[in-house]
């Protein structure tokens, strides 16, 4: 699997590090519902298809991606910054 | 020369001798030949011995698919298991040894499991061994002594245990194109990539490029193919942007069009050159891959075509027009399809005499008959072979008048006398690696053969992988391949002219002959045509249940040979077409692969070594080191004829008496610098760092997002807006991460950055109640006194003329300084601190006199942060802010986190004054005999030499209201048992007074 | 006299094999049973016989979307152990090893469970206590677990590096003698046989499409041979439940899907006689009883439902097993395969009613969930017969995230794959 990264561009899946479900909403710091908080830690979106994901550059310049990722196909739709800004469409 | 080896033809080097052996025999044969041509062309027919009835075999094939011909290669006392004699070319002083026989390949005791017959059928094992319900031999003790023999009398050869010496290598190879396969195909569109400027890999596995070209006795461009391909290979060498990889095989189709092979540089040499590895592994990203990898022939099932001389038509072939190698001199064929004539007219022109062919089509054609006169052989149209003769060879067959239609046999046997038989039952494309790639084969009902399935990754096929079995087809669409794959235009340029034997390439859909004896499917495991009717009787029908059932394409051919046959098998039993009993997708590898291979120099890779700055010294000054990790710390500083205990009760003492230094450099360090630098730690530490002085450190908790606790240590603000963090040893990379992500993903409004500085600086601890004085003794630039440097402040200053950054911070409750410098130049302030802290007796100290202190002040680490504990487990509820939220703040207090009953940090004193050991649980009621009822366990122990017992910290249920109470340490895995009292965690110096000073 | 045993073989073969029947009736689905089971894998196939065997519940249906043991039980590398750190799990496990103990007469089917002991090496001292702490816990409830010496290890294994030179030194292990292998298919087949000869439908080639619904009631579920109604829906399908879940309207779990490659050898004469595991990375190995190597590592790492691992993986696995056996560098690896694994936010199962009325979960194995066949299927058939949980599988809730009372065994927090 090659996952382009906005910054360092094509990169082999071993740079990388997976932080999971990419759908999940962390609840404001002083918020107090539980349930908000439970569902953030616990619950994830695991679908059979494309997929939002957080992946790390770690073994590069460690800059977290937004990356769109088929998860029956392994094939990368569209990886973005994080943070926001530079994004890159790879499905042909 | 022998017999069997023909006076000219192929391309063995007959002026070179090389002398080899096979299980203990010396052989001779020529450069260029295999173990299998060479032992061929020696006269030898017994090459192997099968799986299950140990029955004896032959050469079925000339080529990768050999499922007989399994050898064990010796290099001195390392040994290469399962290797197929065809795939082994030989070098002078090769040892080879055949495999799965007890005493010997003629005479194999084994064989006796022929007599079970058909009590051995598929699936025997899951019926029976099962033993006694009741008794001595009951639940698993008697399918454990079957085993024991049963394991014994499976298996193929043997490993070594000799560590293999030989070196592997690693390349990372990208190319626009990558083409597998170097026959016809496979040289036209490298050519046709390669001529339009794309970066070009062609592998094959075998070691001469060419493919079928090499035995197929056509000609291409007016001369011998095989003069073809070597003409084309030339021209392909010449190009700076081709590189050809022979002996190398394409294994697997992994994602993102990145493929894995493997390139044997040196099994087919004596030795290996200087610098040469003996296998290099391939992890190869093309753009696009186009397939030229050809097909296989089948064998057909009838009973007897395992006995030694059946082989593949085409092999013989290859045998004859490769090697120069007669299979026969008596040779006959049986098939179901056009292609076996060819091989007649090779084998009669190469000397040998084709006595008959046999060809279950009545319906001959008349090209076919024309090339049955020119082999001068006898054609049986509308005729099988039903059984054949011979011990260890053979020694002829018998055919029968057949009916294709509904497979009856009819008329008398007729007996043929013949040393060889040839056999092909169609043919095969080479689809493995694309359907690794993702999609499903579709099986072709005229040329009865699974085609390749659409591409879901970016490869092209060309030639008999797609199911055009002619050259001049593989030729067209090689060089159509090429050019697409290369993003050029069609060529309309003229195609090299092809000369070639006619030929249907659709066969007979006939697979099987019913009759009486043993007709096999699965050569290296035995399965039999009648082992698949009965998984097709006992329900296990679909494709994957009847492999999993039989074993059917579980042997080392990975059914390269037997997966159409054995489906087609199921298809009649079942009354259904082939596509639907199911296929087959092919797994990686495609060929099996050495382990060192894919091992290549990895590990050093993926698992580092970690060293300190002060490394060298710690070894040079007798440290006896450890692993915690990747690093490596030092344990002990043992003296001659010091026990470990002895030496960390010494360090400790030595430490709380005047002075210690120990290496604290693997802490994790991390830089937290910018505007919002104190905002983001508040929200990641449990409490305030925003109120931290420039100039002082804090101690502080991270809490996960559940609530648990995560990691301690402690930050050091050196400036408004700059922070050094450190962290435990074990968590260093994972509080980066977690930092990382909350910074990128979470708050990427907060403006600051984190670098991770570990290996910037060096560290060492320096504590006791002389620590003061020796720094105040090398330390210019700043003073070390009470008021300049309080508890937790922090002052620059140089050690021998090293700048240093010190903070006045503990771990062993002494008053301790942590001395930090640029790692370049730890091991200067180490040395320095060490001389001058000679006249005051400061040691130096390893972790186990690092934990002793800790656990005497009751501090926590990784055995009680242990992923599974709380702030309040651990007593460090104190650290939790109430002001202001915090990672963890929401979810901590959930009710599982906060029950009566949790585990607890107390300390424990040993009352029997017996060590204690790590691990071992705590128990109200001892019950030596049968321990039961844990309420805890130790995660840390040490003899204390300042309260001058043994004790420990430990997690206990409920531990709290233990305290001054008594139990038991229950330790059966070491038999230690003995009463404990159970106290704080705090058992030393409780109010810091020492630390503080 | 037992369907299978030496002398039915015998009969057989006298009479050339032609009078076995199939190991299990390929039905069509009725209209309605008492309880449909979907997932026909090895939690599927055991919760269905021990509903029929404990619970005299028979009129139930096995919809298996593909063909029988398909999935992860098919694709496992055969472990059978109970060696946990954890209360929860050791009973649990426990009690799964006494059923394996005698599961081959239970069947009437050798399953071929090999009791050749499970040995976990420790690198370093903090390792090793981690290591006592476990197999303590384990003495402590019973179960059997001793430390093995580094000479004691080299006897076992002589082919294992243990010099002070490899980059992790062994320094000891914690060896579960009771811990073994089974043949996986076998399993599957044993536990399909044993359901249907009671009465149970198993129906192949099956797939869940949709539920069927009476209010907020499921009962029954649409399929591809048409709608079945059923009392009781209970789901067994790790490795898919996050798609089945889907089809119930339940979009969240505790749960991701993440691939696990698993590597065989060829064909070797006996050479590794234990099950072994590498404490400094996740790296375990077996010889099966023909002869190849079973071995595997990692999680490739990524939510997958798609059965294929990646290269980098395959080179760690490989790395890890040469520093090992370094003798075994010129063995061959001749397949590989990947599954798919629900992993948990603990690590640990989850076996409950609901959480839908009329619906009963089973799910979130891991890759550990070949061991707990037997009592998987035993607790998950007495929880849908009772509906209530046995004590065993009583902590295997689906809210016990939510309320803090998490099982980690291995202490790694809601990432799943690092358990």
């Amino acid at each position: 699997m090659l996952i382009t990264c906005p910054y360092c561009g094509p990169r082999d899946v071993i740079e990388f590090t997976y932080q999971g479900d990419g759908n999940r909403k962390r609840p404001q710091p002083a918020s107090q519902d539980l349930d908000a908080w439970n569902a953030y830690v616990y619950d994830r979106l695991n679908p059979a298809g494309d997929h939002n994901e957080i992946w790390q550059h770690s073994g590069g310049c460690r800059a977290h991606l937004r990356v769109v990722r088929n998860t029956l196909t392994h094939e990368i739709l569209s990886t973005a910054f994080a943070r926001g800004g530079h994004k890159t469409e790879s499905r042909s | 020369m022998s017999p069997r080896r023909a006076e000219t033809g192929g391309r063995i080097d007959r002026l070179r001798t090389i002398r080899f052996t096979f299980d203990g025999a010396p052989y001779t044969g020529h450069a260029g030949d295999t173990l299998a041509s060479a032992l061929l062309a020696n006269g030898v027919t017994l090459f192997g011995r099968s799986f299950k009835y140990h029955r004896p075999r032959g050469l079925l094939s000339a080529g990768v698919e050999e499922p007989n011909a399994l050898v064990t290669v010796l290099r001195g006392e390392v040994r290469e298991p399962n290797i197929a004699a065809t795939m082994v070319e030989i070098y002078d002083g090769l040892v080879a040894l055949s495999q799965n026989r007890t005493p010997s390949l003629a005479w194999d005791i084994g064989a006796i499991n022929q007599l079970g017959g058909k009590i051995l059928s598929a699936g025997f094992y899951y019926k029976t061994f099962m033993g006694p319900a009741i008794g001595p031999l009951k639940g698993t003790r008697f399918w454990m002594l079957c085993e024991h023999f049963i394991r014994r009398a499976a298996g193929l050869g043997k490993a070594g245990t000799a560590p293999d010496p030989a070196r592997y290598e690693r390349m990372n190879a990208f190319c626009d194109v990558l083409v597998v396969g170097s026959g016809p195909a496979g040289l036209m569109a490298a050519k046709a990539a390669a001529d339009q400027g794309a970066r070009v890999i062609l592998a094959d596995l075998e070691a001469h490029f060419g493919g079928s070209a090499n035995w197929s006795s056509e000609t291409i461009d007016g001369m011998p193919a095989t003069d073809w391909a070597q003409r084309t290979v030339a021209q392909l060498e010449g190009n700076d942007n081709v590189r050809l990889l022979p002996r190398t095989t394409v294994w697997g189709y992994y994602d993102g069009n990145t493929l894995a092979a493997l390139e044997r540089v040196t099994d087919h040499k004596e030795a290996a050159a200087k610098g040469e590895p003996r296998q290099r592994y391939w992890a190869i990203r093309a753009g696009t891959v186009v397939f030229a990898t050809g097909s296989f022939e089948r064998p057909l099932v009838f009973p007897g075509n395992d006995r030694p001389g059946v082989m593949l038509a085409h092999a013989a072939e290859r045998y004859v027009n490769e090697y120069g190698v007669l299979p026969g001199q008596r040779v006959a064929l049986f098939t179901n399809n056009d292609s076996a004539y060819r091989s007649a007219v090779a084998l009669k022109k190469a000397g040998a005499a084709v006595v008959a062919i046999i060809d279950v089509r009545s319906d001959v054609s008349n090209e076919m008959r024309r090339l049955a006169s020119e082999a001068e052989a006898e054609l049986f149209a509308g005729h099988a072979v039903v059984a054949t003769e011979g011990g260890k060879a053979l020694t002829g067959l018998k055919v029968q008048r057949f009916d294709m239609m509904g497979g009856a046999l009819g008329g008398d046997a007729r007996s043929i006398h013949a040393d060889c038989l040839l056999m092909s039952g169609g043919w095969s494309p080479t689809i493995h690696l694309a359907s690794q790639a993702g999609a499903k084969a579709e099986w072709d009902p005229a040329r009865q053969a699974f085609l390749p399935p659409q591409p879901r990754q970016r490869w092209i096929g060309a030639g008999a992988f797609t199911g055009s079995f002619s050259t001049a087809e593989a030729i067209a669409q090689g060089r159509a391949a090429g050019l697409r794959a290369a993003g050029g235009t069609a060529s309309s340029a003229p195609l090299p002219a092809v000369e070639a034997a006619p030929g249907d390439p659709d066969p007979a859909p006939v697979f099987e002959i019913k009759a009486e004896g043993k007709s096999f499917v699965d050569f290296q495991h035995d399965v039999t045509a009648e082992d698949v009717r009965l998984a097709h009787r006992e329900g296990f029908v679909s494709v994957e249940h009847l492999k999993r059932y039989t074993t059917l394409g579980m042997a080392t051919d990975q059914g390269k040979n037997s997966n159409v046959p054995g489906l087609a098998i199921m298809a009649e039993a079942l009354g259904k077409p082939i596509p639907e009993v199911g296929t087959t997708r092919f797994r990686p590898p495609y060929t099996a692969v050495s382990i060192g291979s894919l091992a290549a120099e990895r590990f050093g890779d993926l698992k580092p070594e970690r060293l300190t700055p002060m490394h060298d010294w710690h070894i040079a000054n007798g440290a006896t080191m450890c692993s915690a990790g990747l690093w490596y710390r030092p344990m002990i500083y043992g003296l001659a004829g010091e026990t470990v205990e002895q030496a960390y009760v010494r360090e400790a003492k030595a430490t709380r008496e005047s002075a210690g230094i120990v290496d604290v450099s693997t802490l994790g360090k991390i830089a937290v610098q910018g505007p919002d630098a104190a905002e983001f730690l508040d929200r990641v530490y449990t409490n305030m760092f925003s109120t931290l002085a420039v100039g002082k450190a804090r101690y502080g908790l991270m809490l996960r997002e559940d609530g648990l606790a995560f990691d301690d240590g402690t930050t050091w603000r050196l400036g408004e807006q700059d922070f050094l963090m450190t962290t435990t040893t074990a968590n260093a990379g994972k509080v980066m991460q977690h930092l990382e992500y909350f910074l990128d993903v979470i708050w990427p409004e907060l403006k600051l950055t984190v670098t991770s500085v570990t290996d910037e600086w060096a560290g060492a601890a320096i504590g006791g109640p002389n620590a003061r004085a020796i720094l105040a003794s090398c330390v210019t630039g700043t003073a070390v006194d009470n008021a300049t440097l309080p508890f937790m402040g922090i002052v620059h200053g140089q050690i021998a003329g090293v700048p240093v950054m010190i903070c006045r911070l503990s771990f062993s409750g002494e008053m301790a300084f942590e001395v930090y410098s640029r790692a370049g130049y730890g091991t200067r302030v180490w040395e320095a601190l060490i001389e001058v802290g000679k006249p005051f007796g400061l040691v130096t100290y390893g972790l186990e006199a690092l934990g002793t202190m800790r656990i005497e002040k009751g501090h926590v680490t990784g055995a009680e942060i242990d992923g599974r504990t709380t702030a309040r487990d651990l007593h460090l509820d104190w650290m939790l802010s109430k002001k202001k939220p915090f990672i963890g703040s929401a979810m901590m207090d959930r009710e599982g986190l906060i029950a009566p009953g949790r585990l607890q940090l107390v300390g424990l004193i040993s009352l029997d004054n017996r060590p204690f050991n790590g691990g071992a649980h705590i128990v109200e009621d001892l019950d030596e005999a049968n321990p039961h009822g844990s309420i805890g366990h130790i995660t840390a122990c040490c003899y204390s030499p300042a309260l001058g017992k043994y004790i420990a910290l430990a997690l206990v249920e409920g531990g709290n209201a233990r305290h001054g109470t008594r139990a038991f340490v229950s330790d059966p895995l070491r038999n230690r048992f003995g009463p404990i009292e159970i106290v704080s965690n705090h058992f030393y110096d409780p109010d810091g007074s020492r630390m503080h000073g | 006299m037992a369907e299978y045993s030496a002398f039915s073989l015998l009969k057989n073969a006298l009479t050339g094999n032609k009078d076995w029947k199939p190991a299990w009736r390929k039905p069509d689905p009725k209209a309605s049973y008492d309880v449909v089971v979907i997932g026909g894998g090895g939690h599927g196939l055991s919760t269905a016989y021990y509903l029929a065997k404990e619970h005299g519940i028979t009129n139930v249906a096995v919809l298996e979307k593909g063909w029988l043991g398909s999935g992860n039980v098919g694709r496992n590398t055969t472990a059978v152990r109970s060696n946990y750190l954890l209360p929860q799990n050791t009973r649990f496990y426990e009690h799964s090893m006494k059923l394996w103990e005698n599961l081959s007469h239970d069947l009437n089917y050798n399953v071929m469970f090999s009791q050749r002991g499970c040995l976990n090496l420790a690198h370093t001292p903090a390792q090793l206590d981690d290591y006592a702490r476990r197999g303590n816990a384990m003495r402590h409830l019973g179960v059997d677990a001793e430390l093995m010496s580094v000479g004691q290890i080299k006897r076992l294994v002589p082919a294992l590096d243990v010099s002070g030179s490899a980059r992790f030194p062994v320094l000891g292990g914690l060896m579960q003698r009771r811990a073994g292998s089974a043949r996986h298919d076998a399993v599957a087949w044993g536990y399909a046989r044993g359901a249907d000869r009671r009465g149970v439908d198993i129906i192949e080639n099956c797939e869940v499409t949709g539920f069927l619904r009476d209010g907020g009631r499921i009962t029954g579920v649409s399929t591809t041979r048409g709608e079945i109604r059923a009392k009781k829906v209970a789901l067994a399908v790790a490795g898919s439940t996050g798609r089945v879940m889907q089809l119930a309207g339940i979009s969240h779990m505790p749960i991701e899907s993440h691939v696990l490659q698993a590597f065989v050898s060829e064909s070797l004469k006996p050479i590794i006689n234990t099950i072994l595991t590498f404490g400094m990375g996740h790296f375990y190995i077996s010889q099966s009883d023909k002869g190849g190597l079973v071995y595997g590592g990692d999680l490739d790492g990524y939510n997958s439902y798609a059965q294929r691992g990646s290269l980098p993986i395959v080179d760690e696995v490989m790395s890890e097993m040469v520093a090992l056996f370094p003798g075994l560098a010129r063995v061959r690896m001749l397949r590989s395969w990947g599954g798919v694994c629900d992993m948990t936010m603990d690590g640990s199962p989850i076996i409950t009613t609901g959480p839908l009325p009329g619906m009963y979960l089973n799910c979130g194995w891991c890759y550990g969930g070949f061991k707990a066949t037997p009592a998987s299927g035993w607790c998950f058939a007495y929880t849908i017969a009772k509906d209530e949980p046995h004590e065993f599988n009583a902590p295997f809730t689906l809210d016990r995230f939510y309320r803090g009372l998490i099982i980690d065994d291995k202490g790694q927090g809601a990432t799943p794959r690092l358990h």
